[in-house]
């Protein structure tokens, strides 16, 4: 039986999300707008036998994150744009060494202090290569209260099947939103455990798992031998390091890879609505998102047909969404909030198939429906619109 | 010793700022400025200083001042302060990196640390709040034992971090502990730093009505009462020898402190605690006087 319906703050909802995932442990700093996360898990935690603890800074945060996952407890962190900056070293070092943890970054305006109570897409771009050399992430990003809580359970799930660091790219409007919801209870969700690897400690080695059959990382204090680096490493040897090979650190690096994006399809999620006979989409994530389905409504009304699609997953980018989109629409409009990070890519995705038009805001206010309107009526420019929005 | 009626006329803090009412924040920052005759470049990380300094156009500072990143007050100051000399623009002009006790004890003491062994030439002043009050009230490592914030709701368990014992550790020149609510003793230690070159450490006791849970008119009384307690202690170690100065000197010439359990009373930080945790504090705060007596009594010895 759910939860009965109550108004939850967006970051409050992350922090129930992290504890019905399973989570137990949190580390982190206090950092506008994410504070309230570790807030609600300073108190929650300790209820449900988990362990809370305030860091002296973002570097030592996820450093003990990344220790926690280790020792095999499920383990996040949350914190903005200047603590997101410092935890990158540590993120390509959950990537290399395959430490599911996960990360969550409550946008707001930058670069460096920037404005802090404001919300920003600005973001997006450093989840998917903020951190330094070739890595694959995987990046989620909540458009309401009740998403906060089941892209969290989400990302949860995605860190252990993919043996990964996963993103949460909340922002400042979506954190501090309250919203009416019904959060669900651990029975109806589905939760992945750790688990160990299906074969026994002497016969396992980490070359057994493969881009189809990823097994657990085994945990510190198990019945396996556990080594681990941020160096490049021999699968085939234990996992101990091997930098003067070109082949292990070729090998290396393509299994990191494709261990994600043999399963893009599978992680990418997006919702589309309106989309079967839309000759104009609005590709639009995050808060923003919910401008672009007010404006994708309010255009339905005026009689054009415009679609929305909405990524939930923005890394690895929804590649088969956006192309089936390219096919069919004449024109992707891209609002968001930072100047063509995700437009580009779009751009880059449809290939000229149609018309990409970028709307982007940094002054750390919300794109209104009427800005995407406007840019839709542009599309339709033959159409007579009633003037009342 | 200067008395506040002698200290200078000039003002580099203006009339009115964005601090909460009854900040003693401000206080400190009037006698610091003037100290230096507002011959200064500020080097502050995000903190209630930045606030309390404003925003354009309604600026509460008239020194220059630069916002940096987080961890970086005193790194920060270490280039600034190399910039200065290599530009000839060095010569009576201090560089004063100013944190909170966040900034200062727990992201910023890498940096800290890092300037203080290289004995870098500028002035480092710790404000400290006792906790994160910027971002409302999160526990840092100087948050006193029992306080509650809203990451410690049942009471932090942890005795504060004594950054001014490990700042004496990295043997700079100067070092010393004050509280913005005696602004004599504020302006005598700046004053004094002023004129010693290397790096100089001072701890500035800063009294937070909503942070700590008291009436913004008690912001004097509450501040003067942590010194009477023993709690903050006002002294100050140059060159290795030793000194109670201000109230902390006529407290140990008396030899009669206040119960802490009257401080604790007053702030609404501790409220619930039992007897048995305000005795431990007690207890603690009297062994840490004992040794400021001993080091007292025997200024050069440590």
């Amino acid at each position: 039986m759910p939860q009965p319906r109550r108004l939850v703050e967006g970051n409050e909802a992350v922090a129930e999300g992290a504890i019905a995932a399973g989570a137990r442990f949190f580390a982190g700093y206090p950092i506008t707008p994410s504070t309230e996360i570790a807030e609600v898990l300073s108190r929650r935690l300790p209820q449900v036998g988990g362990h809370f603890v305030q860091m002296e800074d973002e570097i030592a945060s996820i450093g003990a994150v990344i220790g926690a996952s280790l020792a095999g407890a499920k383990a996040l962190t949350a914190t903005s744009g200047p603590g997101f900056s410092l935890m990158q070293e540590s993120i390509g070092y959950a990537s290399m060494a395959q430490v599911p943890c996960v990360i969550v970054d409550v946008m707001r305006g930058g670069p460096s202090t920037g404005l802090p109570t404001e919300p920003s897409q600005g973001d997006v771009m450093q989840a998917r290569w903020g951190t330094h050399g070739e890595h694959s992430i995987i990046a989620l990003v909540p458009s309401s209260v009740a998403e906060c809580f089941s892209l969290t359970v989400e990302a949860f799930n995605l860190s252990e099947a993919y043996r990964t660091p996963v993103i949460l790219l909340s922002d400042a409007t979506i954190g501090h939103m309250r919203e009416a919801v019904a959060l669900p209870t651990r029975d109806e969700l589905r939760v992945a455990e750790r688990g160990e690897p299906d074969v026994e400690p002497d016969d396992y080695d980490d070359v057994m798992s493969t881009v189809d059959n990823i097994m657990p990382r085994p945990a510190l204090g198990s019945r396996y031998a556990v080594h681990v680096t941020g160096l490049v490493y021999d699968r085939s040897r234990g996992g101990v390091p091997s930098t003067g090979t070109p082949s292990v650190a070729e090998g290396l690096g393509l299994y990191l890879r494709e261990k994600i994006y043999h399963h893009r399809d599978a992680i990418a999620r997006v919702e589309e609505l309106e989309m079967e006979d839309a000759e104009v989409a609005i590709f639009a994530y995050g808060s923003v998102a919910r401008s672009a389905r007010a404006a994708m409504k309010w255009a339905r009304r005026q009689g054009v047909k415009v679609g929305l699609v909405r990524p939930i997953t923005l890394w690895p980018f929804p590649m088969a969404a956006v192309d089936h989109m390219a096919e069919q629409v004449r024109t992707i409009i891209v609002p968001e909030m930072n100047l063509k990070q995700m437009s580009w890519e779009v751009q880059a995705a449809v290939g000229g198939r149609a018309k990409v038009v970028d709307h982007g805001r940094i002054d750390g206010k919300l794109i209104r429906p009427e800005e995407i309107q406007n840019l839709i009526r542009r599309e339709f420019y033959y159409h007579h619109f009633e003037e009342t929005a | 010793m200067t008395k506040i009626v002698d200290l200078p006329e000039g003002e580099f803090v203006l009339s009115g700022n964005r601090a909460c009412a009854g900040c003693s924040l401000g206080i400190g920052l009037r006698a610091i400025t003037k100290a230096l005759d507002g011959q200064m470049v500020m080097t502050v990380p995000a903190s209630c200083l930045t606030v309390l300094g404003g925003m354009y156009p309604v600026s509460s500072v008239t020194v220059p001042w630069i916002n940096v990143a987080f961890a970086s007050t005193a790194a920060a100051a270490t280039g600034v302060a190399a910039g200065l000399r290599a530009m000839g623009r060095a010569d009576g002009l201090t560089v004063l990196a100013m944190a909170g006790d966040g900034g200062t004890g727990d992201i910023g003491i890498q940096a800290l640390s890092g300037a203080a062994e290289r004995n870098e030439d500028f002035i480092y002043l710790c404000y400290d709040n006792e906790a994160y009050m910027n971002t409302g009230t999160q526990r840092s490592s100087h948050t006193p034992r029992g306080a509650r914030t809203t990451t410690t709701w049942a009471g932090k368990r942890e005795n504060p971090k004594d950054m001014p014992a490990i700042m004496e550790a990295h043997g700079i020149p100067y070092v010393a502990s004050t509280s913005a609510v005696y602004p004599d003793d504020v302006y005598d230690k700046v004053a004094k730093a002023r004129g010693i070159r290397g790096l100089r450490y001072i701890q500035m006791s800063t009294a937070c009505p909503p942070g700590w849970g008291f009436d913004p008119r008690d912001t004097v009384r509450l501040g003067k009462l942590a010194v009477q307690t023993g709690l903050t202690v006002l002294y100050e170690v140059q060159n290795g020898v030793f000194g109670l100065t201000s109230a902390s000197r006529t407290l140990a010439q008396a030899g009669r402190r206040r119960p802490v359990a009257e401080l604790i009373a007053a702030q609404g930080r501790f409220k619930g605690m039992s007897d048995e945790d305000v005795g431990e504090i007690q207890a603690w705060i009297d062994s840490r006087w004992e040794r400021f007596m001993a080091r007292e009594a025997d200024p050069a010895g440590h």
